[in-house]
């Protein structure tokens, strides 16, 4: 199995506080707004996830009614090169040169930027740490702080060379020049690209949650605005999110409820004063389906994207959001990436855990993570068995039910297990316990006489 | 078959349904209450300690007054106007159609004439609010308004100022949104403000 080498992030000393700072405070402000009955919600959440994914294809159905009712159209696609040919085509059919986008994970699983820019397109993201991301050329370090990696210095040095700033290393200044160069975008684009947190089945509605406002300002200044979302986030009624509001808005950021929340409902309708004139909402399969199949596992399409799992995982909190091999990070991308792509593709995966359970303890809708991780393992096992990892297993089963060969061998190979060969590789990431100078079996025979 | 049938299909064979089968109602909702007494001064903490400010007056003049001493000379724009003019005032006055009293929020309705970017655009928005206006919690709304989009494109629930902590997780305020926000309560309506 080719594992990616952490050597660098873990020894970064200016990466490691930088993350470990900032996963610490965002579990600091989650334990200090979530409220007595949180349990409660919890499993409300995960019983409305269940229930609506149980019945996907009657919500999704009952969703596209709504949506046409409200004005909006809904563009069904297989997969990203079928969601990112649709807004191409639309964009050039409308003249569109600039597009403004809000934060969304699920368009960066479909590379829509990259697709855009091939035909000329400029897309700009508009979410602070995106924006930073996108100017110097990265990806999402993280679900809800893409950017906790870049210290202020880092963000002025890609401001000067790219929208040519002043030297300006407070964030303040540093917000502000964005905000003046992004105003500018919102008023001269032609169209506005969001994700959805929700999608809304008895309303035909999409749910935006966010701090900064570029969602509200990539929904309402363009004249198009585009929603792209996985089939997956839908839920029944407007009234379940009185529970998945708080869950988000807690376990993300720690917030009571984040500054805006946007519940939208098609075009702009006769008689109001602004607001887009089109309006599309992209449901997005991409291999949603597939995992909805396998239904000891289908939970796993219950996230609701907030990162409280890798804020409290201690692998995310050392390796950090650029060493997983997909969009997703952290427990949930563990469990996502070798679904989605298929566990031969990233084998080691479901294994760099240490299974301390915290993911799945935090978890706003109780995905549980750990036992996902485990039949994962169990499946790479079935997929591609390692020989030698299965000899060794039955020889040590064979050495603990035999107790006067255990008697004679543990001593030895505590002392003297040569470090070669698959040893020396298990070996390299694991520290072997000190032996104590004498064995619970001499303690015990001591104690006997 | 085209995407959408295609996908549907998947999906029912994955769940081993079949086109109409009957769907079980979906767990009963659960929606809190919030505590109902003292509404205006749990609104007033809940804001304040959001760095927005709150100011409660007796009528339509004193709103006026209070209006006048937040705007502080500056340009704005009140209830509704094109998208060009709202980008180049400094505050934008609007009404609300509920506010939340344990988090400090607005509500606002596109049916109601007010304009989205109003409270958007500027860097500045003051509300003016009669207080009757004021409901316990955000689960009063969706109790009140089981179907929010029934009358209205958009529905916003604005909880202070627009925030960031993108940069060193280090809390910036007025990043795209307003960074300074003013409610005004009024306690005895005599007249619509």
């Amino acid at each position: 199995m080719k594992t990616p080498d952490v050597t660098a992030a873990l020894g970064d000393k200016k990466l490691q506080l930088a993350i470990y700072s900032a996963t610490a405070r965002l579990g600091e402000r989650r334990r200090e707004t979530i409220t007595s009955d949180h349990e409660e919600l919890r499993q409300y959440a995960h019983d409305i996830k269940k229930h609506t994914l149980d019945h996907l294809d009657f919500y999704l159905e009952q969703l596209e009614r709504n949506v046409e009712a409200r004005g909006g159209k809904v563009i069904w696609a297989k997969d990203g090169a079928e969601a990112c040919a649709f807004i191409q085509n639309l964009a050039r059919k409308r003249g569109v040169k600039v597009i403004v986008k809000s934060k969304s994970m699920t368009t960066e699983e479909i590379h829509l930027n990259e697709h855009l820019e091939e035909v000329g397109i400029e897309a700009v993201e508009t979410d602070l740490g995106e924006y930073i991301l996108q100017l110097g050329g990265e990806k999402p370090f993280h679900i809800i702080a893409p950017a906790l990696h870049k210290t202020k210095e880092d963000v002025s040095d890609i401001f000067e060379k790219h929208l040519h700033s002043k030297r300006e290393t407070s964030p303040e200044g540093l917000t502000k020049i964005a905000r003046v160069a992004l105003r500018e975008k919102f008023l001269e684009a032609g169209m506005g690209i969001t994700g959805a947190n929700f999608l809304v089945a008895d309303s035909g509605a999409i749910v935006l949650v966010e701090n900064e406002g570029n969602a509200r300002l990539s929904s309402s200044a363009p004249k198009i605005h585009v929603a792209v979302s996985g089939i997956e986030k839908v839920i029944p009624r407007a009234q379940d999110l009185g529970v998945f509001l708080k869950l988000l808005a807690r376990s993300a950021t720690g917030q009571p409820l984040s500054v805006y929340t946007s519940f939208l409902a098609g075009a702009k309708r006769e008689g109001e004063p602004d607001g887009p004139e089109e309006f599309y909402l992209v449901l997005l399969d991409n291999g949603r389906t597939r995992l909805l199949a396998d239904e000891s596992k289908r939970q796993s399409l219950y996230c609701i994207r907030c990162g409280a799992c890798l804020n409290h995982c201690p692998v995310y909190r050392k390796i950090g959001g650029y060493n997983y091999p997909w969009v997703y990070s952290g427990p949930i991308g563990k469990i996502l990436t070798p679904q989605f792509m298929g566990i031969e593709h990233d084998p080691w995966l479901p294994f760099a855990s240490s299974l301390c359970g915290a993911c799945g303890e935090v978890c706003p809708v109780k995905i549980e993570i750990p036992r996902i991780l485990l039949e994962l393992r169990s499946d790479k096992v079935a997929n591609d068995p390692d020989r030698a990892e299965l000899w060794s297993f039955k020889v040590w089963a064979w050495v603990m039910r035999h107790p006067k060969f255990y008697a004679r061998l543990a001593p030895l190979a505590l002392s003297a297990a040569p470090p070669v060969g698959p040893v020396k590789k298990w070996l390299s990431q694991r520290d072997l316990p000190v032996p104590p100078a004498k064995s619970f079996r001499d303690l015990w025979k001591e104690r006997s006489k | 078959m085209t995407s959408r049938d295609e996908i549907l299909s998947k999906a029912r064979a994955a769940l081993s349904r079949n086109t109409g089968d009957p769907v079980p109602p979906p767990p009963a909702v659960l929606l809190r209450e919030g505590p109902t007494e003292h509404l205006v001064e749990q609104f007033t903490a809940a804001l304040e300690a959001l760095a927005g400010n709150v100011v409660v007056v007796k009528t339509c003049e004193e709103a006026q007054v209070a209006v006048d001493k937040a705007l502080n000379g500056r340009t704005f724009i009140r209830s509704t106007g094109t998208r060009d003019a709202i980008a180049q005032v400094e505050v934008g006055i609007t009404s609300a159609d509920y506010a939340l009293a344990d988090t400090g929020s607005l509500v606002m309705f596109t049916e109601s004439n007010e304009s989205r970017l109003l409270s958007l655009l500027p860097p500045c928005h003051i509300a003016v609010i009669e207080r009757s206006k004021i409901v316990a919690c955000l689960d009063d709304v969706f109790r009140l308004r089981p179907l929010p989009g029934a009358r209205s494109s958009a529905m916003v629930v604005i909880t202070g100022p627009s925030r960031t902590a993108d940069i060193e997780m280090r809390l910036v305020r007025g990043v795209h949104g307003p960074g300074e926000i003013h409610v005004i309560i009024i306690d005895d309506v005599t007249r619509s403000p």
